[in-house]
């Protein structure tokens, strides 16, 4: 089985759009969106829910007015000044930790765990699906990745499929260090602005961290032909293989208005090529 | 005066707004770039950086000489960033997320506190603009301790615009706590209107007053425009899509230089905001011609 990540570093390059497309090529796969904290995929797949589940994990501090003596304990201990001093904890700012919990000579203070999100198991015209929602403003992203990934193995392995597709989230934190970890390969999509090569170049860094083989193509490449060479160039010198370029085209915006992916809203549509392109040479270096 | 520009969605233009307004303001004005994973602020403000400071965080340091492996530490610890097995003592120091109860519960005082790395953060100026922005280590997993780092200085005498990072979990509320508005900017699609929804529910969580700037707003479809009628909130800005702009955009040149009528619209941008912060409710000039003042 192999599990091919999508990610970009800065956001809005074209992962989403990109992946999707690859659903309409790729055979015997399961899609998986690891971007819990804006999922997107969902939006072209239009998936049918077939098991729903809460997403647990943390807890919060909680203080019992009828116990607490204000002995200010608590308060000192706090290192993320998440209780106030009438001592009320604000839950944005508490990080779980317990400490409060542990040291309070009254046992005022309660921890229940969290209900972060939740995930599902869907069913899409490209096959299964998992995917989830983060909680607003909710901790634990890295967690609920690992699962929406241990989730899709366990359903690959179970239905004998060959390749999970999954949909990685923005930037090199937490998120994406859940995503990429122990996979078999990255596509990093780069976008040829300043921006896009700046945070391109810190993701290849954190892939070769984790040791995960990347490789790369190009958006929008014909924004600026330059930046593209730029981008290509310093992959080359990193060992990467390069994929090939995708024009810029409205069409990726005109199909997803739709819910479709581009080769749905139009089958030879100069975008399309190129993705036809790219995937066909992922799946030789993927051996599908 | 803080304002905190979010989004939801990447790449919908945050930076852009943030970078432009930052600079059609031009005077007693920061910049804070809280997009620590892919900081890009800086690429369009092109500052000169005239200081960087590594930036850590506290984790435990076992003293095995005082251990008695009695396993409190490993108790307390909520993210098994330190655990005793058998006679020995394991710190897993990148699962640490500083709260100090291992070194508190420690009855032998064998924990102390050593430091983990997060990044660095860099402060500049460039025209007017003092700019900051922090740069989490690549491998690092953490982004709020060191974007509250990066807030750390911010200057209450001076307007503060905050360039968040996208999404709508820890590392956003971490960029947008205690503003006094949030901007958000989207794209007409329904990725954009997706991610935008979680954004809302983020700052309206912390009872923030928000505004929009649709970006691209001439692509897509109408939808978020008719969320924001549903939900009340003011489009202060719509910027159209134009290829002249992408290619200046992907050149690092800035909207106002390259199309200098933007500088009065993004000083427009700013006039409103400063009304709906000083006089909450208010309804801005019919026809919300924000373009001008």
């Amino acid at each position: 089985m192999q599990e091919l990540i999508v990610i970009s570093g800065k956001g809005g390059t074209g992962k989403t759009s990109l992946l999707a497309a690859f659903a309409s090529l790729a055979e015997n796969k399961v899609l998986c969106d690891a971007d819990v904290d804006a999922a997107d995929l969902h939006l072209i797949m239009n998936p049918q829910v077939l098991k729903r589940a809460d997403f647990k994990s943390g807890h919060t501090a909680n203080i019992n007015k009828n116990k607490c003596t204000d002995c200010g304990l608590c308060l000192d201990l706090c290192t993320f000044g998440a209780i106030s001093d009438d001592y009320k904890v604000n839950p944005i700012d508490c990080e779980g930790c317990g400490v409060c919990v542990y040291f309070c000579p009254e046992k005022a203070i309660d921890f229940p765990e969290n209900t972060c999100g939740e995930w599902f198991y869907s069913d899409t015209r490209f096959g299964p699906m998992v995917h989830a929602q983060l909680g607003i403003a909710e901790e634990n992203t890295g967690k609920l990745v690992t699962l929406v990934r241990q989730e899709s193995k366990r359903l690959a392995d179970e239905k004998n499929l060959d390749l999970i597709l999954t949909d990685g989230p923005p930037g090199v934190g937490c998120p994406v260090i859940a995503s990429i970890g122990g996979a078999n390969a990255v596509l990093i999509v780069a976008e040829p602005t300043l921006s896009g090569i700046h945070d391109m170049e810190r993701v290849v860094q954190l892939a070769n961290h984790f040791k995960v083989p990347a490789m790369v193509c190009v958006n929008k490449f014909d924004l600026n032909s330059d930046l593209t060479r730029d981008i290509e160039n310093f992959a080359r010198d990193e060992g990467l293989a390069c994929l090939g370029r995708i024009p810029f085209d409205p069409i990726f915006i005109k199909a997803m208005v739709q819910g479709q992916t581009i080769f749905e809203y139009n089958s030879d549509a100069k975008a399309g090529v190129a993705v036809n392109k790219i995937w066909t040479t992922l799946s030789n270096i993927l051996n599908l | 005066m803080i304002i905190s520009i979010a989004s939801g969605k990447g790449g919908t233009g945050k930076t852009t707004v943030a970078t432009n307004l930052a600079r059609s303001i031009g005077s007693n004005v920061q910049l804070l770039d809280c997009d620590v994973e892919e900081p890009n602020a800086h690429l369009f403000i092109n500052p000169s950086f005239e200081e960087t400071e590594t930036v850590f965080m506290p984790v435990p340091e076992v003293d095995e000489e005082k251990c008695t492996w009695c396993g409190k530490c490993g108790e307390i610890c909520q993210f098994k960033a330190i655990a005793v097995v058998n006679e020995n003592i394991l710190v897993f120091e990148e699962l640490c997320h500083s709260c100090g109860g291992c070194w508190e519960v420690c009855p032998e005082g064998a924990v102390t506190q050593s430091g983990r790395e997060l990044g660095v953060i860099q402060k500049g100026h460039s025209i007017g603009i003092e700019f900051i922005h922090g740069k989490l280590r690549v491998g690092e997993a953490m982004s709020p301790p060191l974007i509250k780092k990066v807030r750390s200085y911010q200057n209450p005498e001076k307007l503060s615009i905050i360039d968040a990072p996208p999404g709508a979990a820890c590392p956003v509320i971490a960029s947008m706590k205690d503003a006094d508005f949030v901007l958000l900017v989207t794209e007409p699609t329904p990725f954009g209107l997706f991610d935008l929804k979680l954004a809302v529910g983020a700052a309206q969580m912390m009872n923030i007053p928000l505004g929009l700037v649709i970006n691209r707003s001439d692509l897509g479809d109408d939808n978020v425009r008719q969320y924001a009628h549903q939900m009340g909130l003011p489009i202060l800005m719509e910027i159209p899509f134009d290829r002249k702009i992408a290619e200046a955009y992907s050149q690092g040149e800035m909207l106002v230089d390259v199309m200098p009528e933007w500088n009065d619209r993004f000083q427009g941008l700013y006039y409103n905001i400063e009304k709906l912060v000083k006089q909450p409710g208010t309804i801005l000039d019919a026809g919300i011609d924000c373009h001008k003042r």
